[in-house]
């Protein structure tokens, strides 16, 4: 009786997960296969295969200079939140600031609370009046002051947990604190360091909000807005540019993630999306 | 810790926390407290209320809640946040991580990384993934149900961004209930299975007292993340008729495409209302689950 309980409880778990990779694995046929297509329609088939669709891409006047726009916004975030974050992360878990406590606790707060949904109203109108519409700088600056708050906060958690040790010897020999900070605490707190920068560069290479209503010149616009101007512009879609550039534009951050989780196993962050 | 072992001082210090402040006071704290006194005015992108916007004090907030559109997207999105996060992505990532429990090697990588790939594409690659399986005439949908013709975006459209949602966002619970489910003992669970125990009744009994916190855990951050998504936008637009315009569209339509800020910003606000409800919540469930862990400790 148990034996036969045992075997159909195999057998159940085993038809479940044949579904979930059904279900999961349905949607991203397309992807596979539509990009390498001599004749791509939108329902899934076996490719004639080519990869003459490539080339559609260089004929589209916005595909490929998209890319440099998300590069530039994805990277131009990276890089100030990563350097904020840590300079302020440092400060926040070496130095007795007075309010520390009362600040985390609000940052962390506010991180949860004021989304990209919530705030777009005010942040369009304060991007309107500061000139920031339809600028890089614009759309770099607003997604950092979104992503900092957890930024700072996991740095610090990360900073608590690396001992001072070699920092009190540094400075026994009589280095300064910024040269400390240089030769010491920086290449420590590395994988800290590499890990928010590809967060970063991952939730703004992949955000599409902001940036859409950040961004009108088709000019500036980063991939996420580009691709979806490509699908939502009436008349035909043209399924072989469509296929290959979600492709191409997908890529970057399949191997971040590949990177991350292979180089520092994939550590658990409660809000690490968004 | 708190030993300023590089000799930074205090009013380094400060000048290392100060750069990250402003930014996150400019853009992040400053627009919500924006949102308070924008949303009492009758503010437009354009005519003469944007040259010179006059206070309305809770016009917006009593136009809102009387505003039909505005009580259906409410509804729609309570309908969305409890069917793609509450029910889709908690319960089948609750599901998937049970049945995977104790299982290691290939069958786990592969469903572990179709379900992470959903998660991580770029939100208008999966858009149009979706709009291309959910297509009328050559949907890969229609195709394998033999159901040629069915418009699933025009006739379902709630129900197709709930499915959406849930093959989106299922990673992070699947995730977080596998972390959870290695805090049960496996003798527990086997003791339980010898006396009898249903899987039912070793879930209820065993597992559930364990896992509780995390449960809550994901419940409320699913939840404030799927109220707050505004990718199935990029499928739907909140169509056909507004019937999928969840309260993110709600706000972008009336306000940046319609031009009512003012009005737009007291919705934001009640957004901002909920989502507050939401983390504050959250966090004191971290603050109790640290108390207990010192209480256990000390």
């Amino acid at each position: 009786m148990n034996a036969v309980r045992h075997v159909l409880g195999r057998l159940a778990s085993a038809a479940f997960l044949a579904l979930v990779v059904g279900f999961f694995a349905l949607p991203m046929l397309w992807l596979a296969t539509a990009p390498f297509d001599a004749t791509p329609s939108i329902t899934v088939s076996v490719p004639e295969f080519t990869l003459a669709n490539f080339r559609a891409i260089l004929d589209n006047p916005y595909a490929l200079g998209s890319i440099g726009n998300s590069l530039i916004q994805a990277g131009g975030a990276a890089v100030i939140v990563v350097v904020l974050a840590a300079l302020a992360a440092y400060a926040l878990s070496r130095v007795r600031v007075p309010g520390r406590d009362a600040l985390l606790y609000v940052l962390l707060l506010l991180s949860s609370v004021v989304t990209g949904t919530a705030a777009m109203v005010p942040i369009f109108e304060l991007a309107t009046r500061l000139n920031l519409v339809d600028t890089h700088i614009g759309v770099i600056l607003v997604v950092s002051g979104g992503l900092l708050p957890a930024a700072i906060f996991i740095l610090k958690d990360f900073m608590d947990a690396t001992p001072t040790s070699y920092e009190e010897s540094a400075r026994v020999f009589g280095a300064s604190p910024l040269q400390i900070l240089r030769h010491i605490v920086v290449p420590v707190v590395r994988p800290g360091l590499a890990t928010i920068a590809v967060w970063a560069m991952a939730s703004v290479w992949g955000g599409f909000l902001m940036q859409y209503i950040l961004l009108r010149d088709p000019a500036k616009s980063p991939s996420a807005v580009i691709l979806y101007t490509l699908y939502t512009e009436g008349g035909q879609p043209n399924l072989d540019l469509i296929s290959t550039f979600s492709l191409l534009y997908s890529l970057p951050v399949v191997l971040m993630y590949l990177f991350v989780s292979g180089r520092y196993g994939f550590r658990f962050h409660g809000g690490i999306k968004q | 810790m708190n030993t300023d072992a590089a000799g930074l001082g205090r009013g380094r210090a400060v000048t290392f926390v100060l750069p990250a402040l402003v930014l996150i006071g400019v853009f992040l704290v400053f627009p919500a407290l924006w949102t308070v006194y924008l949303g009492l005015t009758d503010y437009r992108l354009t005519g003469l209320a944007a040259a010179d916007p006059q206070v309305v004090g809770a016009g917006n907030y009593t136009a809102a809640l009387g505003d039909e559109r505005f009580q259906r997207s409410l509804w729609l999105s309570v309908q969305y946040v409890l069917g793609s996060a509450i029910i889709g992505q908690a319960g089948l990532g609750f599901a998937i991580a049970w049945t995977m429990r104790g299982r290691r090697g290939p069958v786990r990588r592969i469903v572990e990384g179709l379900v992470l790939l959903s998660w991580i594409l770029p939100s208008s690659v999966v858009a149009f993934l979706w709009i291309a399986l959910l297509d009328r005439d050559g949907g890969t949908l229609n195709v394998l149900l033999g159901t040629p013709g069915a418009a699933w975006l025009l006739d379902h459209p709630m129900l197709s961004i709930i499915v959406f949602n849930t093959w989106r966002g299922t990673a992070f619970s699947m995730m977080l209930y596998a972390a959870a489910l290695e805090n049960v003992p496996p003798s527990h669970l086997e003791t339980a299975r010898l006396a009898g125990a249903s899987t039912f009744q070793q879930l209820r009994d065993v597992v559930l007292p364990r896992i509780k916190g995390h449960i809550l855990t994901n419940m409320l951050l699913i939840s404030l993340w799927t109220f707050n998504d505004f990718t199935p936008f990029l499928i739907t637009a909140g169509g056909p008729e507004g019937r999928s315009e969840i309260l993110p569209f709600y706000v972008y339509t009336t306000a940046l495409r319609g031009g009512q800020l003012g009005f737009g910003a007291a919705v934001s606000f009640l957004i901002l209302l909920i989502n507050l409800v939401f983390a504050l919540a959250y966090l004191r469930l971290l603050r109790n689950r640290d108390r207990d862990l010192r209480e256990a400790v000390a």
